[in-house]
């Protein structure tokens, strides 16, 4: 049977890897190929770079980072932020990108969803959902997709959406929750449960990894596929080897 | 020299990094005119039995890779390029593939004694060795490889699987005769694991 995936992901500004809260207050985390090198070395199943840079430069910055870590690093490597288009796609993964990840642009037009998956297969392309909850009550909440970094609310149900992107062509879905990027709080396990438990392909959990026992939470409560990891990696409180030590611990299969 | 069949799909860069990272030479060839000086072969792939099939086909490399195969060359398939390697998929019915393995690619049903599986697998699972072989010395049996993919495939001669793998049922994940071999997961995604497999195929392990 498959692992659980434990995914480090590295959000990249400018060549740097930088990690804040909710969107906001970046912090400098490093250097992305050292990184890289690092999680890998110590048992990363992937990696996931997210281009969040506002600058023309940044793209070129980002091909540069995935070319040269797809030179080192032998593990599937996911690269998102700022693609507009199948041939933004073809750049990234002709840099040595395995998938890539796609958000605003798949909300503006749904449809590039289906010419990446028939360009590239869709084990290639990743439907990134940025969510943040906008009501509804606790028996049934809804929660939003956002896009261009999370500034704009598009007024989409982000459970409809999953669906929808799943139907175009998408081959997992990253879920990153908002409300929790960077807050160390734990994973939204309601709205990973509730994307996780209607996609039939793999979900990925994202925002708010604070601990361990979060972690594990996001596997056996949430149903997550795998679970993204910034935070608690970038700045030494953890190690991919001793979070999935503690998941192994608790019943959770990894793998070595 | 290692040459690299491009059919236009998924990601090749992987492929040529982890060959050049053994110290291997490897050329990506967009024509059959380019195995010309070639001692070995990959044909990698991801993405649609179909579309893969037509584009070998237009591109005319269909005939010169079965022959390259028949005639007991170093060849290895990876993901797609093993599901090509049998007669015909259930993602494309009609479409004849490479035929060099006889068999067929089928669905995974997503059904399993524990549940619902999610289709496609994504994600690294274990090997179990039906046989020994020379291409996985070194390599413990459960060792970890990365999958990607939603057909697997079912040869019609048990002794061509080389290493099985279980997602609801358990399946063939490697297949090979002689230098021919070829792999569900993806050998240049796998880690050490993986980039060993890659090397003992280049010094010429035997299926």
């Amino acid at each position: 049977m498959t692992a659980i995936r434990l995914i480090p992901c590295l959000d990249v500004d400018e060549g740097r890897v930088v990690k804040g809260v909710k969107f906001q207050g970046l912090r400098d985390a490093g250097d992305p190929v050292e990184l890289a090198r690092r999680y890998n070395e110590e048992g990363a199943d992937e990696l996931t770079f997210l281009d969040i840079g506002a600058s023309h430069e940044s793209r070129d910055i980002m091909i540069d980072v995935v070319a040269r870590v797809a030179k080192e690093v032998f593990i599937p490597l996911c690269v998102g932020g700022g693609l507009r288009s199948v041939e933004d796609m073809r750049a990234v993964l002709g840099a040595g990108a395995d998938k890539v990840a796609v958000t605003s642009y798949a909300l503006k037009d749904p449809e590039v969803l289906s010419r990446a998956a028939r360009a590239f297969g869709s084990q290639c392309v990743v439907l990134s959902i940025d969510a943040k909850r906008a009501g509804g009550t606790d028996a049934e909440p809804v929660w939003h997709a956002f896009i261009n970094g999370g500034r704009v609310d598009t007024g989409v149900d982000v459970l409809e959406w999953a669906a929808r992107g799943e139907e175009l062509g998408a081959g997992e879905i990253l879920l990153n929750s908002m409300d929790r990027d960077g807050t160390k709080a734990g994973f939204d396990l309601e709205l990973t449960r509730r994307v996780s438990e209607r996609a039939g392909i793999p979900v990925i959990a994202s925002g708010g990894a604070g601990t361990m026992d979060s972690i594990v939470d996001a596997v056996r409560l949430g149903k997550a596929d795998a679970v993204l990891v910034a935070s608690l990696l970038h700045f030494g409180e953890a190690t991919v080897g001793s979070i999935k030590r503690h998941m192994e611990d608790k019943g959770v299969s990894v793998r070595w | 020299m290692t040459a690299v069949v491009d059919y236009a799909a998924g990601n090749l860069r992987s492929v040529l990094n982890a060959l050049e990272s053994l110290g291997e030479q490897a050329k990506l060839v967009e024509g059959p005119g380019g195995l010309a000086g070639a001692d070995r072969l990959v044909v990698p792939g991801d993405g649609h039995f179909g579309t893969a099939m037509g584009t070998l086909e237009s591109r005319g490399f269909a005939d010169p890779v079965r022959e390259w195969i028949a005639a007991g060359k170093p060849f290895m398939g990876i993901c797609l390029g093993l599901q090509l390697l049998m007669e015909g998929s259930e993602e494309a019915p009609g479409v004849r593939g490479l035929g060099s393995f006889p068999g067929a690619v089928k669905r995974f049903s997503g059904a399993s004694a524990a549940g619902r599986l999610k289709v496609p697998q994504i994600g690294w699972n274990r090997l179990r060795y039906p046989r020994k072989t020379e291409l996985f010395e070194g390599i413990p049996e459960g060792s970890w490889f990365y999958f990607i993919h939603g057909y697997f495939v079912e040869p019609a001669d048990e002794t061509l699987s080389v290493g099985d793998a279980e997602y609801g049922i358990e399946y063939c994940a490697a297949a090979g005769r002689g230098r021919a071999c070829a792999f569900q997961f993806h050998p240049e995604k796998s880690g050490s694991g993986g980039l060993r497999l890659i090397r003992n195929w280049l010094e010429g392990a035997t299926a």
